[in-house]
């Protein structure tokens, strides 16, 4: 579903992304982690077309990602940020269909569809007319959710998004996303720097730094059989905690 | 302008109907109003007076743009067409209009003037110039008259104006020609001087020779016996081509030649500065007693001259307003796209900022003639640099995530201004707007110096007839009118500001 072929990116002296190949297949959901700086928001924008890479390609679908079309395939591509990005001048309804909106879908289309989001991403109805500031942490992810999700898009891209959450309700949203991403059957790539999230959502994880790869496979293999000292450190590092209590 | 020349109509109807013959034979009647002008201080006002009443009575449509910001936008307007006569002081055309020619003598100012399409049409028979003036009491003690008769007196003490004693022309010259040593001389302003030759802490003063107060503190003035001090005799100047429009108005104006000498136009300035009788009753005055004509004389109510004042007012600040938003919203956008671009658009506006308004004034005169004309462009140019900030400084201020977000949605550029950055920059823009509206209102009282009036000309009046209440018939509207503007801007963003970013500040304060 989504290809990147030798992408390099780089800004000024600082190399983000050294030449770098990933695929992402139709359906999976694939996470990317790594320590801060290894390049994986990054690679993120490249996927979305926020930003161009330096040298290489980036296929969406077979397509071929260029300045003219990223355009109209982003709205094939559902994308939620670390906080959430929703706009503050809109209530929550507002955010969910401002691009449905924009683009001329019917009201009563855009009404039957919100329902349904509502319904999938636990959302109550009536918080539909509060501004993102009168929501919790959690009602504003799942409104970023259910914004990103308002077209059906083929890819969800999602950027750290239980980051900015405090434990407990980081608990019950990672359960509500992970059936919405089972229940929409999506491309999923989603970032994140926790071992554990990546494990509980991962078909595949993506081990980077410093813009390269180091490792990929399903979440067991990284902890199993370590292709490098690296990655068996990484895991480790966020598993330290709970030993030391056990 | 338009109920002064209405007026002007219904007078010369009702009052001269026998002259309407005299320009029926050769011309269709005469509609076009001859234009005069006048500077902002009381003789230039009460002349100015004098010519248009004079024009009035004699069947002519007249107007008179009084209080206009100085010599050089009234010479300006004279020559480019927007005005038709005013009466100007032959120095000051040969100092400050022609000081590059050189002109030594008055003789050769009618050929400069020519080449303007400008002559004099009336040497008004007084000259106002500098000379030295003691009080009445010591003149008589010590039996001056002259300049030179003051030599011998070294004791006493002079107090001329700052600018006399620092100009080559003025005190050292005077000091030199007349070989005067007196023991001490101050710099004093000119109203301060006054004051203290009448109790009599200085002796000597520079005067103007046709000042009111020289009769109000009975002060005599001492011939220039060695003519030393140039000459500023009053001169009406008009345009050639006056009488192409206007037939028979150039004669009419060569009427007032000689007509006035030192001790009537010093009187005359009297009647309306110390006496304060309006300058268009103290010419009407005038025209009576010299001429046996009925004077033009406009009684107004203060509602009406302030209502009048505040339609004036608001259609410079609405105009300029409006203009300054359509071209300093698109260029704020513009200076917060671009960033190199921005710089030069930010630095542009901000130099405007810092260009005196006369200037500017002077210069828009040839395109823009005088009037609400050059005012809005002025104003609109000073309300440019808080909308192009406000607009900037907004836009450069939405979080990246959020640009970020709408980007990812798949919004094209437009569609992210129009739907995400502008109402996310709203606030900011609606300040910068705000700030403009209320120094406009403010700003606007200078749009009298070119005769576009407002609140302004009743403020300029006052300070030249130092006339606290007529200043603040001025001022105090101006004052309620930024108020009111401020409020209407506070209810204004209440309206249109989205209520997820109205408690944004209290938030903030909260963490």
């Amino acid at each position: 579903m989504l290809e990147l072929r030798g992408v390099t990116k780089s800004y000024g002296e600082a190399v983000v992304l050294a030449p770098l190949d990933l695929v992402c297949a139709r359906d999976e959901t694939t996470v990317l982690i790594g320590p801060s700086g290894c390049g994986k928001s990054t690679l993120l924008k490249l996927i979305n077309g926020l930003l161009v890479p330096d040298a290489g390609e980036v296929r969406f679908d077979g397509t071929r990602l260029t300045p003219q079309n990223a355009q109209g395939l982003r709205r094939r591509m559902g994308y939620v940020i670390q906080e959430g990005g929703l706009f503050p001048h809109l209530t929550a309804r507002d955010n969910v269909e401002l691009l449905a909106r924009h683009i001329g879908i019917a009201s009563a289309q855009r009404a039957a569809r919100i329902a349904e989001l509502c319904e999938l991403a636990h959302f109550e109805v009536d918080l539909l007319g509060r501004y993102p500031r009168e929501l919790s942490g959690g009602q504003r992810q799942r409104v970023a959710l259910m914004r990103a999700l308002m077209l059906d898009p083929e890819v969800l891209l999602l950027d750290e998004p239980l980051g900015a959450l405090d434990p407990m309700i980081r608990a019950g949203l990672q359960e509500d996303l992970r059936s919405v991403f089972r229940a929409c059957a999506k491309t999923v790539v989603l970032v994140t720097h926790d071992v554990g999230e990546a494990a509980f959502f991962a078909d595949r994880v993506v081990l980077l730094r410093d813009g390269r790869v180091v490792q990929e496979g399903a979440p067991r293999e990284l902890v199993e059989r370590p292709a490098e000292p690296f990655v068996e450190a990484f895991v480790r590092a966020q598993r330290t905690g709970w030993e030391a209590m056990s | 302008m338009l109920v002064l020349c209405a007026t002007g109509l219904v007078q010369e109807s009702a009052q001269e109907p026998v002259h309407e013959p005299v320009h029926e034979p050769v011309h269709e009647p005469v509609h076009e109003p001859v234009r005069v002008g006048s500077k902002s201080f009381t003789e230039s006002v009460v002349l100015g007076e004098v010519v248009r009443q004079l024009l009035v009575a004699e069947g002519f449509e007249a107007r008179h743009q009084t209080e206009l910001g100085g010599t050089r936008i009234v010479f300006e307007a004279l020559r480019a067409g927007e005005l038709d006569a005013y009466v100007e002081y032959t120095g000051t055309l040969r100092e400050e209009i022609y000081a590059g020619r050189d002109l030594a003598e008055d003789g050769a100012l009618e050929a400069a003037l020519a080449g303007d399409g400008l002559r004099i049409v009336a040497t008004l028979g007084f000259d106002n110039t500098y000379a030295l003036a003691v009080r009445a009491d010591t003149a008589l003690e010590l039996e001056l008259e002259t300049v030179s008769d003051l030599v011998p007196h070294t004791g006493l003490v002079y107090g001329v104006g700052h600018e006399f004693l620092e100009r080559s022309d003025g005190w050292p010259g005077l000091a030199a020609r007349y070989g005067l040593a007196p023991d001490s001389v101050r710099g004093l302003d000119h109203d301060l001087a006054y004051r203290a030759i009448a109790v009599g802490e200085i002796g000597v003063m520079d005067v103007y020779t046709t000042d009111a107060d020289v009769a109000h503190h009975d002060l005599f003035v001492l011939r220039d016996d060695r003519t030393y001090f140039p000459a500023y005799a009053a001169v009406l100047v008009a345009r050639e081509d006056l009488d192409e429009r206007c037939p028979g108005a150039t004669e009419v104006l060569g009427r007032l030649a000689d007509a006035l000498d030192e001790a009537r136009m010093m009187a005359l300035n009297a009647r309306a500065k110390i006496d304060g009788l309006p300058e268009d009753a103290v010419a009407a005055e005038f025209l009576g007693e010299a001429f046996g004509l009925v004077g033009d004389v406009r009684a107004s109510s203060l509602v009406s001259r302030v209502a009048r004042a505040t339609g004036e007012h608001m259609f410079l600040v609405g105009i300029s307003l409006l203009a300054a938003l359509l071209v300093g919203l698109p260029l704020g956008v513009i200076a917060a796209r671009r960033r190199r671009l921005g710089r030069v658009v930010l630095a542009a506006v901000a130099v405007l900022q810092t260009i005196p308004s006369l200037a500017m004034f002077v210069f828009l005169i040839p395109a823009l003639g005088i009037g609400w004309r050059p005012a809005v462009a002025v104003l609109f140019l000073y309300s440019l640099l808080p909308i192009v900030r406000g607009t900037h400084a907004g836009l450069r201020g939405v979080p990246r995530p959020l640009v970020e977000s709408a980007a990812a949605l798949g919004l094209g550029g437009w569609a992210r201004l129009r739907l995400v950055e502008l109402p996310l920059a709203l606030r900011s823009i609606l300040a910068g707007v705000q700030t403009s509206a209320v120094i406009n209102v403010g700003t606007a009282t200078i749009a009298a110096f070119i005769g576009a009036d407002g609140y302004g000309k009743a403020i300029l009046s006052g300070i030249r007839r130092d006339d606290t209440a007529q200043i603040m018939e001025g001022a105090v509207p101006a004052a309620l009118l930024a108020l009111l503007v401020q409020g209407a801007f506070d209810l204004f963003e209440r309206a249109v500001l989205s209520p997820g970013l109205a408690a944004q500040n209290e938030r903030s304060n909260d963490g």
